[in-house]
């Protein structure tokens, strides 16, 4: 058995461009549930919107990568309007199944064989989407591999600007939730009847951390169209999402650098699983697991970390309690 | 994120002893209604689907009845090949072992007499699979040796519509077994359970398990059903919910922990079980008999009338009987409920029992009228919910209506968009009544935001 081929694959996994796109999209939760207390289950529905946007600008119509981003963050504004004006004024159990099922909504129409010219239907649209930005490559050609984390040339070029995304993403809402702004949709997650009452308009300051988050994790599916080179409708699956909210419940809600700690030990522990079982299958120290069962039992494993993250540390690693104890409401 | 504020919609019955002829009423009209949609019979048929990396799709004949028998060989450069034919639903799916290139050819000589190909090339083709599930589409026309046009407008006939709304009726039956039990857990808990479709999963797989071991379907659904209610329902409550509720833990703490025992029985089902759809042994492959201008499988009509006697045995439980009477009580109000001698933690184990036992039935239900699928309670958990919502989240006539509708509107989009998009009205539709009459068609009216 390589243990250095499980190490070093567990560490490039653990902050490569997989761990970028949740850890975004988590980003992106931590101002809509942590900050502002919304119960946003239809995340992937933002992500799938900027994955869509690079490809059907930069694919379909044959039009700058540059343009995609600007549109992705349109088509997530609007999308979070539309997802928003309807469903925010509902309680939390009603926003969380409206907001899945909107999710599932946008998944089951761009996979739809009626917009197939412009969406590739279930195929999705593959081809090179990324080429503009991997043309702007500065690392050297004959670049190999760095010491222990093992990506391509291409690889490594996304994940520093992915991780540069990060960075000022985490700025941003650090600056935010410091600010006037962020004290308000801190009280309305609190008491919403308290902030309206001192005149803020509740509805307006939740839209704002809905549309915030989204176009947070619409630039995730941008660095997945991007970095996969391909947008596939069935990636989209609700199980983004859940994955996105333990990355976010493991880090801490609320917490600025919640996601971005939540994120790596998140893809460490998953990663680190999955190439240890496949490893110790294939050394034989397993025989009654198959290759292809390493999958199932990473995320048995998932699920029941989550179920006890909740029950024992529901304000996760670096939470804290008293600012968001979810278990007191 | 208020949640636990008492807001919660309820069961609405009336609380308390004596039921009101209004009650009676309903109560009669809906058994009345439901009897009389088990006229009807027969499920949808939804493309299978798998783990890993699978290969799915279906043939439907032009008529929309599906294509049984076709075979379909997918084969790779690494010398994989294998031949699958497809079911009763049309459907086939092959499990392959990585992605990458593979050759898919069909058997042309299979298919039905006066049945073709729309596109010739589709005999033979070679696709791209990256992983997970890939769908390939199969277009069929009448006529011999391929070409043909095919497309244009669906010409509805009176027969097929009668036909879309049995069908229709016969999937809401199967939802409403569901929905009823995830309505009175919420009622009576609050909890919203998202992982209340993986006991339907359970509940067909440990059918099939005992089917497998070579118990006739017919002793093991019964069983099935029993070992759901008593060990995921009643068991599922003792280690998990109830200590839960004694720490006072949040709703939306709860949410989430669903959410997590969805995905841990989700994926354990497919990793003792395996990702292809399966069948019982029994009765898989069933002729459909004539019932005027519908057809239905006879299996279907049989548990179909089962279900309509099940879902109004529970109906009549939860009026009439006393401890049916202090569910109500207990949804209405748990702490004067629990003032008045009521035992809450009683109530709400019976009301698990129930709950797991109904959605073990509507698995075995789907497992006997489809197939059995690791995934196949997500892929109606939405569909379930849609239905409480538009009944009205926590009412028990609510959920047996919204079901019945949602089922049947289900069916009837399928005339005027794609089949693969039939979901995408119920949930449309969901969102809708959320805007216009958040509290569902049956809920009393209450503040939902």
């Amino acid at each position: 058995m390589d243990w250095g081929f499980v190490l070093t694959q567990t560490m490039t996994q653990a902050v490569g461009v997989t761990a970028i796109i949740y850890i975004l999209a988590a980003i992106g939760l931590n101002v809509q549930f942590g900050y502002a207390g919304l119960l946003n289950f239809g995340q992937v529905a933002f992500v799938a919107a900027g994955s869509y946007a690079v490809g059907v600008i930069v694919l379909t119509f044959d039009l700058s990568l540059w343009l995609a981003i600007v549109v992705a963050v349109v088509v997530a504004t609007i999308l979070a309007l539309l997802l928003g004006i309807p469903t925010l004024r509902l309680r939390a159990d009603y926003l969380a199944i409206v907001t899945i099922a909107a999710s599932e909504l946008f998944r089951l129409t761009v996979r739809s064989i009626a917009f197939k010219d412009v969406l590739g239907g279930a195929q999705g649209l593959n081809g090179k989407l990324g080429q503009q930005f991997h043309d702007t490559n500065p690392l050297p050609a004959d670049f190999q591999s760095l010491p222990v984390l093992s990506w391509t040339r291409q690889d490594l070029w996304v994940v520093i600007v992915g991780w540069i995304l990060i960075a000022a993403f985490t700025l941003l809402v650090w600056l935010l939730v410091r600010s006037p702004w962020g004290r308000v949709v801190k009280g309305i997650r609190e008491d919403e009847d308290a902030v309206v009452s001192l005149g803020k308009n509740a509805f307006v300051y939740k839209l704002q951390a809905l549309i915030l988050g989204g176009i947070i994790a619409a630039f995730g599916g941008i660095v997945w169209a991007v970095a996969k080179q391909s947008v596939q409708p069935d990636t989209f699956q609700p199980d983004f999402t859940f994955f996105a909210y333990t990355i976010l419940l493991l880090g801490g809600a609320a917490r600025v650098f919640g996601p971005i700690v939540g994120g790596i030990i998140f893809w460490f522990l998953l990663a680190g699983t999955g190439e240890f079982l496949g490893q110790a299958i294939q050394a034989g120290w397993i025989d009654f697991l198959q290759p292809t069962d390493v999958g199932n039992i990473r995320f048995v494993l998932m699920g029941s970390g989550l179920i006890a993250l909740m029950v024992f540390r529901p304000q996760g690693i670096f939470g804290d309690r008293k600012e968001l104890a979810l278990d007191a409401r | 994120m208020t949640v636990s504020d008492g807001t919660c919609l309820r069961i609405r019955f009336r609380p308390g002893g004596a039921l009101t002829s209004r009650a009676r009423g309903t109560a009669g009209a809906l058994v009345l209604a439901v009897l009389a949609a088990l006229g009807f019979a027969l499920l949808s048929s939804a493309p299978a689907h798998a783990a890993d990396t699978v290969l799915v799709g279906s043939f439907t004949a032009p008529d929309g009845t599906p294509v049984e028998g076709v075979s379909v060989t997918v084969s790779n450069a690494d010398g994989f090949s294998e031949t699958v034919t497809s079911d009763a639903n049309g459907d086939f799916s092959a499990a392959l072992p990585s992605g990458g290139t593979y050759q898919i050819d069909l058997d042309v000589s299979t298919l039905p007499d006066g049945i073709a190909l729309t596109k010739p090339e589709d005999e033979s083709r070679s696709l791209l699979v990256l992983g997970g599930e890939k769908r390939i589409l199969t277009k069929l026309v009448e006529g011999e040796g391929g070409g043909g046009g095919g497309g244009g407008f669906i010409n509805v006939t009176g027969d097929q519509f009668l036909q879309l709304l049995f069908d229709g009726l016969l999937f809401g039956v199967m939802i409403a077994l569901a929905a009823l039990g995830l309505n009175l857990v919420f009622g009576t808990t609050g909890l919203t359970n998202f992982s209340h479709g993986d006991l339907v999963t359970l509940g067909a797989f440990t059918a099939l398990l005992l089917n497998l071991s070579g118990v006739n379907i017919i002793i093991a659904a019964p069983i099935a059903v029993v070992f759901c209610a008593i060990v995921f329902g009643w068991g599922q409550n003792k280690v998990l919910w109830r200590p839960l509720r004694r720490r006072k833990t949040g709703l939306i703490a709860m949410m989430i922990i669903s959410i997590g025992l969805a995905i841990v029985l989700r994926y354990s089902v497919a990793l003792f079980f395996g990702a292809a759809p399966q069948t019982y042994k029994q009765y898989a492959g069933q002729a459909g008999i004539n019932l005027g201008p519908v057809t239905a499988t006879p299996k279907a009509l049989i548990l179909a009338a089962l279900a309509v006697i099940t879902l109004t045995a529970v109906v009549i439980w939860v009026q009439r009987s006393r401890i049916g009477k202090a569910t109500r009580a207990v949804s209405d109000n748990p702490a004067l409920a629990s003032a008045t001698g009521i035992d809450v933690e009683k109530v709400i184990a019976v009301v698990w029992i129930v709950a797991a036992g109904l959605a073990a039935f509507a698995g075995v239900y789907l497992g006997m009228t489809q197939n059995s699928v690791w995934n196949m309670g997500q892929r109606i958990l939405l569909i379930i919910f849609a239905s409480v919502i538009l009944g009205g989240l926590g009412t028990v006539y609510g959920a047996i209506v919204g079901a019945l509708v949602v089922g049947v509107f289900i069916n009837l989009t399928s005339l005027v968009i794609p089949t693969e998009m039939k979901t995408v009205g119920a949930l449309f539709v969901m969102i809708l009544i959320l805007m216009i009459r958040p509290q569902g068609l049956l809920g009393r009216r209450e503040r939902v935001g």
